[in-house]
């Protein structure tokens, strides 16, 4: 008698039917963020009705907030999977503002020239963070700490050095018609929503253009880099190794998995993220400010945590920690427009995280039981 | 002499680590479809020897033949290169990860082209079933966590995973020291179907009872040198177990062994037999 089914078949194995889709969906990384989301939704929806929040401009409104930290948590996201933190994206924002505006401002570079040198070094500077965590072994908590402040302090320093302030501005009069700075700027599909208005879809107002102008730019560059780093996880090698890289370092390093290029990559991809988090900034409002950024690492942290991934490495989702930013813009917008004093915006959010944290470690128990 | 040239030979194998000695002398032979049995107490030098087999340490000085040819190896990937496959006791599988995932680690099969190349994860869930299948696990869904696996489970799929890419050599580092008797007998099942495969097994374990069955020849280490090989017809389970403790020490070890009789005589007195 054959105790075995048949490998090669394909079929559902009958031993699986019994599992319901929603704990199927229970054991996916995601499930607390997209569950938060919708929960969150719901409650501003019975609570804010009437106050806008829920207009087109409204949801423009707070998926921006939404979109701004989304680009550092997609990120921080995939870092944290293969096992590291980086807490200098906070500085580096503002570090790499000032790296925008003062070639453009100062020294009247064009701005693409300036927008590519602030990435590249941003690149620099995430490889080093990466390199130094990588062979020093120190943890990467460490490491990036130090750069919290070597950044920030930078950050302020040249500005006052060059300028005597912590300021530049005048970044929106050198822009012109400069293509690279068009990828940091303005909205998306305007004619879209201008259509929409025309049909009556989308309101118009006292001027008679239409309430939602467009989508901008930042929430396109969210779900973009959402997409790219969901489909680096799941379907290519390279996903596989920050699993890999972010589970176990040497079981990875034992079957060939370049663990150190994993690593220093996903620093690089921060100090990215961070810099189009910069360039927005700087595009949307003309000026670089030496402290802006603060406290972004950490909020970062708070989405990816709440978006499933768990602090030690080897699990979570981009999707979870966009979905996290989403429950991050809607509470904060949706404080703003119940009225409730925006106080209690960090009482939420530290409860937030306890709840992400809790029901995150009771998920991994799960998914690690026999099933 | 031997007609067949063998998988895998150390000819006087030296490793120091500074002014410490921790291998000397070390000649072995291990033939496609034979299981060599590495046997050795706590600071034998098993791991010393491993690790210089698996790439990890360059040995001070000796030969290293991998089929007949001479071989260098300075990275556990060259030695992978060379079909050399190591599998480490703790350090083989990420629980998080699903079998699949852990099955193709670092060799992930991929399809397409460009921007749109990506993982075959159906070929991927496929095979890795199939392989598991092979040694007798019913993987009911590839797509679980190892972690949902046993221990026992957990060293097959680290086995299954090297046999698949083609090891010619498989190095096990105690695979079921950490094991309960039923998980053990479930690695020890493998061991002897990879040698039936015509694989070339190095069994390192310090477990007699768990090397005596499925071992064709014993290595015994001690003190960083070897002891003798023996070919299982030559010796008994008994006296493998004595060179391991070393002739000194006999006297003293036949008093504990009678002693160790007595408690299991006690023990199955009281508990029912297992």
């Amino acid at each position: 008698m054959s105790t075995t089914a048949s490998p090669t078949s394909q079929d559902k194995d009958e031993r699986l039917a019994h599992v319901s889709p929603l704990k199927k969906a229970l054991h996916r990384p995601e499930f607390g963020s997209v569950a938060g989301a919708l929960l969150v939704i719901v409650f501003f929806a019975l609570v804010a009705s009437g106050t806008g929040m829920f207009s087109g401009a409204g949801v423009i409104n707070f998926l921006e907030v939404s979109a701004q930290l989304g680009i550092l948590a997609v990120a921080a996201a995939l870092l944290m999977i293969g096992g590291e933190f980086d807490l200098s994206i906070g500085s580096m924002i503002g570090f790499a503002g000032m790296l925008i505006a003062i070639p453009a401002v100062q020294y009247g570079w064009p701005i693409w020239a300036a927008l590519s040198f602030a990435f590249g070094c941003a690149l620099a500077i995430g490889a080093l963070n990466g390199w130094l965590v990588v062979k020093t072994g120190l943890p990467s908590f460490i490491v990036t700490l130090g750069f919290l402040f070597i950044l920030r302090g930078v950050a302020i320093g040249i500005p006052r050095l060059m300028a005597d302030r912590t300021q530049i501005g005048g970044v929106h009069d050198v822009i012109g018609n400069d293509w690279f700075a068009a990828l940091f700027s303005g909205e998306v599909g305007e004619g879209f929503f201008l259509w929409l208005s025309e049909i009556g879809v989308i309101g118009t107002n006292f001027a008679g253009n239409p309430t939602v102008s467009g989508i901008p730019v930042s929430i396109v560059w969210w779900l973009g880099l959402t997409a790219l780093a969901t489909w680096v996880l799941l379907f290519t090698r390279f996903g596989n190794w920050i699993f890999a890289c972010g589970g176990d370092k040497e079981a990875a390093r034992n079957v060939g998995v370049p663990v150190n290029l994993v690593k220093i990559v996903l620093f690089m991809f921060t100090a990215f993220a961070a810099c189009v988090f910069a360039a927005l900034q700087v595009m949307d409002t003309g000026s670089a400010d030496s402290i802006r950024g603060i406290l972004k690492e950490l909020e970062a942290i708070i989405a990816v945590v709440i978006g499933g991934a768990l602090l030690t490495g080897g699990y979570g989702s981009a999707i979870g920690a966009s979905f996290g930013a989403l429950i991050f813009g809607m509470v904060q917008m949706g404080i703003f427009y119940t009225g409730v004093n925006t106080d209690w915006f960090q009482v939420f959010l530290g409860a937030m995280l306890l709840i992400a944290v809790l029901f995150n470690n009771y998920v991994r128990r799960k998914a690690l039981e026999a099933k | 002499m031997n007609a067949p040239v063998p998988m895998i030979e150390m000819r006087d194998v030296a490793k120091h680590f500074g002014s410490v000695i921790a291998l000397s002398g070390i000649s072995m032979k291990v033939h496609s479809g034979e299981v060599m049995c590495l046997l050795g107490d706590n600071g034998a030098g098993k791991s010393t020897l491993i690790k210089t087999l698996s790439g990890v340490h360059v040995p001070t000085h000796g030969e290293f033949l991998v089929d007949g040819k001479e071989a260098h190896f300075s990275s556990p990937s060259d030695a992978l290169d060379a079909g050399i496959a190591t599998v480490f006791q703790d350090l083989a599988m990420i629980p998080l990860m699903s079998i699949t995932r852990n099955f193709f680690m670092g060799r992930e099969p991929t399809r397409g082209w460009g921007p749109t190349r990506r993982v075959d994860w159906t070929f991927a869930d496929r095979v890795a079933k199939e392989e598991m299948a092979k040694i007798g696990i019913d993987v009911r869904d590839p797509a679980q966590p190892v972690g949902t696996l046993s221990g026992g489970e957990r060293q097959c799929v680290a086995i299954a995973r090297a046999v698949y890419f083609g090891a010619k050599v498989l190095i096990l580092d105690e695979p079921t020291s950490a094991l309960g008797v039923k998980q053990a007998s479930v690695v020890l099942r493998y061991i002897a179907k990879a040698r039936a495969d015509g694989l070339a097994v190095i069994f390192i374990t310090h477990n007699v009872h768990h090397a005596y069955p499925v071992g064709d020849a014993f290595t015994i280490l001690k003190r960083g040198s070897s002891f003798g090989t023996f070919r299982k017809d030559e010796v008994s389970r008994e006296e493998v177990l004595n060179m391991m403790a070393g002739g000194a020490e006999l006297e003293s070890l036949d008093a504990e062994l009678a002693e160790f009789q007595r408690a299991d005589g006690n023990a199955s007195g009281n508990g029912q037999a297992a």
